[in-house]
């Protein structure tokens, strides 16, 4: 009987989670490797007897298993595949979909075993709260990475972020929204999509917040962002339509809010047929970073590392430039002139600098939009 | 003749002999019940009880019913249910009806038109998900074919505020599952009506409307009711036509669990997942033991 099925569902995810409330989050997995360094303590190259031995250490290996990263967001599937070629270490990543609390799950479900991600890409509340999971470690470039964008031991570090933009078909609108007051004209009736429900989506509530600030709000404050919604909803310009690559395409979505590089990424995608125009708007100026880190447990804790490393090297960042994502070394490397400037060239002007919500902010900012955000919009 | 006669062992013990090895029969129903049913209940009961730190505590499920976003994921979660077992049952009742009353076209034999429609109602009434949703959304989308078809015939849908995305758009499309499988469940009740008290009732001078009131309604109605709790119940749980349909904007009890469970915005939310898991367990409980009730009350009249 399908209630009787679909019931064994939910319960079986809760079954898993429960399940891994037990399993005991125990010592490494992994032995140390040949000559005696054990990678999984070591909290830097050096510490672990340098950068050669730690890139020795990590062929070894051989493998790196990364969760949660899509191919098509913040240019992952280059950067995989150049960190597979560079060292000759395979990538194994699972589950490219998923969210920052599954790739959680996924730490404390697997354990030890050495299907468990060997590294984190995740939301900043979700880095600030599951600390005790993650091994500290500082890569090379760690004193070019500002101060706010780090855990002082290295637990988490910043890697990329983005603002919150207005994504515009210019083929279908008219005149293409600029700032977040424009969002509200009649003239965009039915076309504005949020990217997806903001008690779920990151870069959802993102737009929220950003919509607040425009609205009179602040960090402290986002409920005019709810207000704002609800009157787009009200005015039937607000869209419930979750935006991806094919409603953008066939133009069910002409107006998105999402971050600026996924919205620019789109740019490239649809250029042949459209153009897909980028604003970030100047009266709700909203930028956040995603947050990375090392498993404690990692199968693979030398090839981790070195996968930080490469992260964090100019390499590595010039690739998340690439995929219009402002890295987290960018001041640092343009003026020491590594930051590849053709790529900085392509971000879109952004007016003003950004402010970052404390943890305090986003848990109380959480709280308002999960509770407030269904009635407002419906 | 005594040495063939069987030693003198007493049917009692026989009997729990017999009775010890039909028990042993269930062991794998048991078993699976305690792995499938009886263990994720256990970590749901035990989990929504607990903080993320495993210590006892009731935050959770009063969370799950307190919070205002859980309050409206309930109160849609239900008006949809409810709703959806509404006009699925008396739909699916009609329909049912009209097919089971169908002239068989060759003598004899079965009428083709309720063979077509028990054979479709088996397949649309699992026909959900997120093939569904899609089918949907091409037909009644904002770029979807019917839509277009119809603005080119002068009526705008959306013009006149019909969005599929919204809860109207959600129960058209549970509706198209919840029929079929009303014509399903309540055809062997329909078939249960004896032609004779039709016939006994006419003789008396009994309207149809009379007939229908007095004698056919009282005896189909717990039949009817337990349909539509299964339906209900159907409804209630269903979460990917939902999620896809709309991606989470409506505010649905499966949904809600989902963000708590596996999102980008609430940290360490799993637990007050628990407790809203453990809320539906107990709302789909009571259907149950409501639909068990009034299928007793139902088999009065189907034992001939």
């Amino acid at each position: 009987m399908t209630v009787m099925q679909r019931l064994f569902a939910v319960a079986a995810i809760g079954a898993t989670l429960a399940v891994s409330g037990c399993v005991s989050s125990g010592g490494s997995g992994a032995a140390p490797a040949a000559d005696g360094t054990d990678w999984s303590t070591a909290t830097s190259a050096e510490a672990g007897g340098g950068f050669d031995a730690l890139v020795a250490a990590a062929q070894a290996e051989g493998t790196l298993n990364v969760i949660a990263l899509p191919p098509d967001w913040a240019n992952y599937g280059e950067m995989i595949s150049t960190f597979e070629e560079t060292y000759g270490i395979t990538v194994e990543s699972a589950n490219p979909e998923g969210s920052s609390q599954d790739e959680i799950n996924a730490v404390q479900q697997l354990g030890t075993q050495d299907r468990a991600p060997d590294v984190l890409d995740l939301g900043q509340s979700f880095a600030n709260s599951n600390v005790d999971l993650f091994a500290p470690y500082q890569v090379q470039t760690w004193d070019s990475i500002p101060e706010g964008n780090k855990a002082a031991d290295g637990a988490w570090v910043n890697d990329y972020g983005g603002f919150v933009s207005i994504g515009c078909n210019a083929g279908l609108v008219a005149t293409c929204p600029q700032t977040f007051a424009d969002l509200t004209k009649p003239e965009y009736a039915g076309q504005v999509a949020l990217n997806g429900d903001p008690t779920s989506s990151a870069s959802a509530f993102a737009g929220v917040w950003a919509a607040a600030l425009a609205g009179g709000g602040s960090l402290d404050d986002i409920t005019p962002g709810l207000t704002f919604f609800g009157q787009l909803a009200d005015s039937g310009n607000l869209l419930l339509v979750d935006p991806t690559p094919a409603t953008i395409e066939s133009g069910q979505t002409p107006i998105v809010l999402d971050w600026d590089y996924l919205n620019l990424t789109q740019a490239d995608k649809v250029a042949a047929s459209f153009e897909w125009q980028v604003a970030v708007p100047s009266d709700g100026l909203f930028a956040q970073y995603y947050a990375q880190a090392i498993n404690k447990n990692a199968p693979h804790p030398a090839a981790a590392r070195l996968w930080q490393e490469f992260l964090y090297s100019d390499v590595g960042q010039n690739l998340w430039l690439a995929g219009k994502a402002r890295p987290a070394r960018l001041t640092a490397m343009t003026e020491a002139g590594t930051a590849d400037a053709a790529l900085v060239a392509v971000l879109p002007p952004v007016a003003g600098e950004p402010a970052f919500p404390t943890q305090e902010q986003t848990d109380a900012a959480n709280a308002v939009v999960a509770q407030g955000w269904a009635a407002a919009t419906s | 003749m005594t040495l063939l006669e069987a030693p003198a062992a007493p049917r009692e013990a026989v009997r729990s002999e017999r009775s010890w090895r039909a028990a042993l029969g269930l062991v794998p129903f048991v078993a699976y019940l305690l792995v499938f049913l009886g263990g994720p209940l256990y970590f749901v009961v035990s989990g929504a009880l607990s903080d993320p730190d495993g210590l006892p505590t009731l935050d959770n499920v009063i969370a799950s019913v307190t919070q205002p976003q859980y309050r409206a994921a309930f109160t849609s979660s239900i008006v949809l249910s409810a709703g959806t077992a509404l006009v699925g049952a008396v739909a699916g009742a009609f329909l049912a009806q009209a097919v089971l009353t169908s002239r068989p076209t060759r003598a004899g034999g079965e009428p083709v038109l309720r063979r077509i429609v028990s054979t479709a109602s088996g397949v649309l009434a699992y026909f959900g998900g997120v093939p569904l949703a899609f089918a949907f959304i091409a037909a009644l989308g904002q770029t979807g074919l019917a839509t277009q078809f119809l603005r080119a015939a002068g009526v705008d849908l959306y013009a006149s505020g019909f969005r599929i995305d919204s809860l109207t758009g959600l129960a058209l499309t549970y509706v198209y599952f919840q029929i079929p499988l009303m014509v399903i469940l309540i055809t062997p009740a329909l078939e249960g009506l004896l032609p004779q008290w039709r016939e006994a009732a006419e003789n008396l001078g009994a309207s149809a409307w009379t007939y229908w009131r007095r004698i056919a309604l009282p005896v189909l109605a717990p039949a009817l009711g337990g349909a539509a709790l299964v339906l209900f119940g159907n409804a209630f749980a269903a979460y990917a036509t939902a999620l896809a349909l709309t991606s989470g904007s409506i505010p649905l009890l499966p949904t809600a669990i989902a963000s708590a469970l596996s999102g980008n915005v609430l940290a360490g939310a799993q637990n007050v997942g628990l407790a809203l898991g453990l809320d539906m367990v107990l709302v789909i409980a009571v259907v149950m033991v409501g639909y068990v009730l009034l299928q007793r009350r139902a088999s009065r009249w189907q034992a001939r």
